[in-house]
């Protein structure tokens, strides 16, 4: 399909949706539209929060929290993921131990870690990262462990007989074999940063954009909690643009 | 080849076997004796599952022979042999690296300073006619073009001893033919010993000076050994319809027909 008639019906999307909110919460057609605006919010009323948010600036403060809470928890929990991960694939014995206290650890719910990374970490930033990298870290661990793993035969062997030592061998074909998979699983673990750090905010904090829209809630400020959402949105979706900018640097070698 | 001279590999009752999932033992290669001279070529030709790659393997170190020796330039193998190139069946280049960097990987890592490793890829890459690719990575080339890029990676470090396992195998033949004639005229500048796995017959007489036959397995052992007294240099395509070739391919075939039939009737009958 032609790449500007996507676009265009991509946007029709959002423009009958918005038209069709927009009439339910101002005119009769669907019911009260007093009691549409108090459950659903009008669009009006979010633009112009949103409009007054970015004039006034207060919303750059919190978006940029929530940017190195992400940030902080996707370094952290990559490195982490890559270290272990690549310890678990080169020793067998250790992976075989550990085993079922990954799975444990991976299969428990991040939600309920929250109150004790507040407790642990305090109100500020940090009980956010921690509770992204518990999400970012089995993500990228994974993947590295798995990349390890599987990394060629063929290629390995190639490697020996061309001289490499242990260490040549890691630096030039299992670290690269590595990467190639936690690079393809960048938009999972980026956005898990940014659910983490969004959780974090909205059980306890003191800013962010999960702040703002758990102190919207609070007062049953519905206008806020939508333009909290869309801003949040907004933000997701660029995050997830430079990861794909990124990845296209980086995995240039996998396109035929 | 004489049987004083020091041999580029000598084989001494070398066998192989595996273990097998059910814990029995399986006999790939019965004790087996096979000397390559410094600058001979010498193909091993068997039909599907002979063990002969596995041969290769142990002559590069990859596999420990269950019994016997493997001596390199007069010298006991014992690990990694050091002086081989190995061209694998497979795809081995490392697609993360360009063209380039592949073939500089050799010189690289054994502490060439990486200008000097580039400048030496560069001329590689123009000899196995690939100049105009070093910035592109693996994935963007053709099978055959991949093979070259393979062949300059082994050869830029001067390896004493080529150890080929089918590496044309997954060409077409067109392109076999001209991988064949790229092989002979580089090696012909530079006569290396040179250990050709593969199980097509003419390719095989038309490379080498010696072919070497191995039966079917298990407990696969060499049943024919035929020097190949073809005139260098010469042209793959065309060596086939030289008189001489024919003959060669007759008397070899005959040899090699019963064992084929072997191999295939095991198969079938494995596989029903």
């Amino acid at each position: 399909m032609n790449r500007s008639l996507l676009v265009l019906l991509q946007i029709l999307v959002a423009v009958v949706v918005v038209a069709l909110w927009h009439l339910a919460s101002a005119t009769t057609l669907f019911g009260n539209p007093k009691t549409i605006a108090f459950f659903f919010a009008n669009p009006v009323g979010v633009a112009q929060r949103i409009w007054t948010w970015f004039s006034s600036g207060s919303i750059w403060y919190h978006l940029g929290i929530t940017l190195a809470e992400s940030a902080l928890a996707f370094l952290i929990g990559s490195l982490g993921g890559v270290v272990f991960g690549f310890w678990f694939a080169r020793k067998p014995l250790v992976a075989a131990v550990f085993d079922p206290y990954v799975k444990a650890a991976n299969a428990l719910p991040r939600v309920v870690l929250a109150p004790i990374f507040a407790l642990w970490f305090g109100l500020g930033i940090w009980s956010k990262v921690a509770l992204g990298v518990t999400l970012v870290f089995f993500i990228v661990f994974f993947n590295v462990y798995q990349g390890v793993k599987e990394v060629s035969q063929p290629v390995l062997n190639n490697g020996r007989m061309l001289g490499m030592s242990e260490r040549q061998l890691l630096r030039h074909i299992y670290l690269p074999s590595a990467l190639s998979w936690v690079f393809s699983s960048l938009h999972t673990s980026v956005g898990f940063a940014v659910v983490g750090a969004v959780v974090g905010e909205y059980l306890g904090s003191a800013a962010g954009l999960g702040y703002l829209i758990h102190q919207a809630e609070g007062v049953f400020d519905v206008v806020g909690v939508f333009a909290g959402m869309f801003v949040l949105m907004a933000f997701v979706l660029l995050v997830d643009g430079l990861v794909t900018l990124v990845e296209r640097r980086l995995l240039a070698w996998r396109a035929s | 080849m004489p049987k004083n001279d020091i041999a580029a590999v000598r084989l001494n009752g070398v066998a192989i076997s595996f273990d097998l999932a059910d814990r029995r033992r399986y006999e790939a290669v019965a004790p087996t004796d096979l000397a390559v001279g410094e600058t001979e070529f010498v193909s091993i030709v068997g039909p599907t599952g002979c063990g002969k790659s596995t041969l290769l393997n142990a002559t590069a170190g990859l596999l420990r022979p269950a019994s016997g020796s493997v001596d390199i330039f007069g010298a006991p193998l014992t690990g990694l042999n050091r002086q081989a190139g190995y061209l694998f069946q497979q795809d081995a280049l490392m697609p993360w690296k360009t063209v380039i960097d592949n073939v500089a990987i050799g010189l690289e890592i054994a502490g060439t300073a990486r200008a000097e490793a580039l400048s030496k890829a560069r001329h590689w890459l123009e000899r196995v006619g690939l100049g105009a690719f070093g910035d592109r990575y693996p994935q963007m080339l053709s099978g055959g073009q991949r093979k070259r890029v393979g062949l300059a990676q082994v050869l830029i470090r001067d390896p004493r001893l080529l150890l080929m396992d089918e590496p044309f195998g997954p060409l077409d033949a067109q392109t076999r033919q001209i991988m064949g004639d790229l092989l002979l005229k580089l090696w012909s500048e530079d006569r290396k010993a040179v250990m050709f796995v593969t199980h097509d017959l003419d390719e095989a007489i038309a490379l080498s000076d010696r072919v070497v036959i191995m039966s079917a397995g298990p407990r696969s052992h060499i049943i024919g050994d035929f020097p190949v007294t073809l005139e260098r240099p010469r042209n793959v395509a065309e060596i086939r319809h030289d008189p001489e070739f024919i003959r060669l391919h007759r008397d070899i075939w005959d040899a090699l027909r019963d064992q084929v039939m072997t191999a295939y009737n095991n198969t079938a009958g494995a596989a029903a």
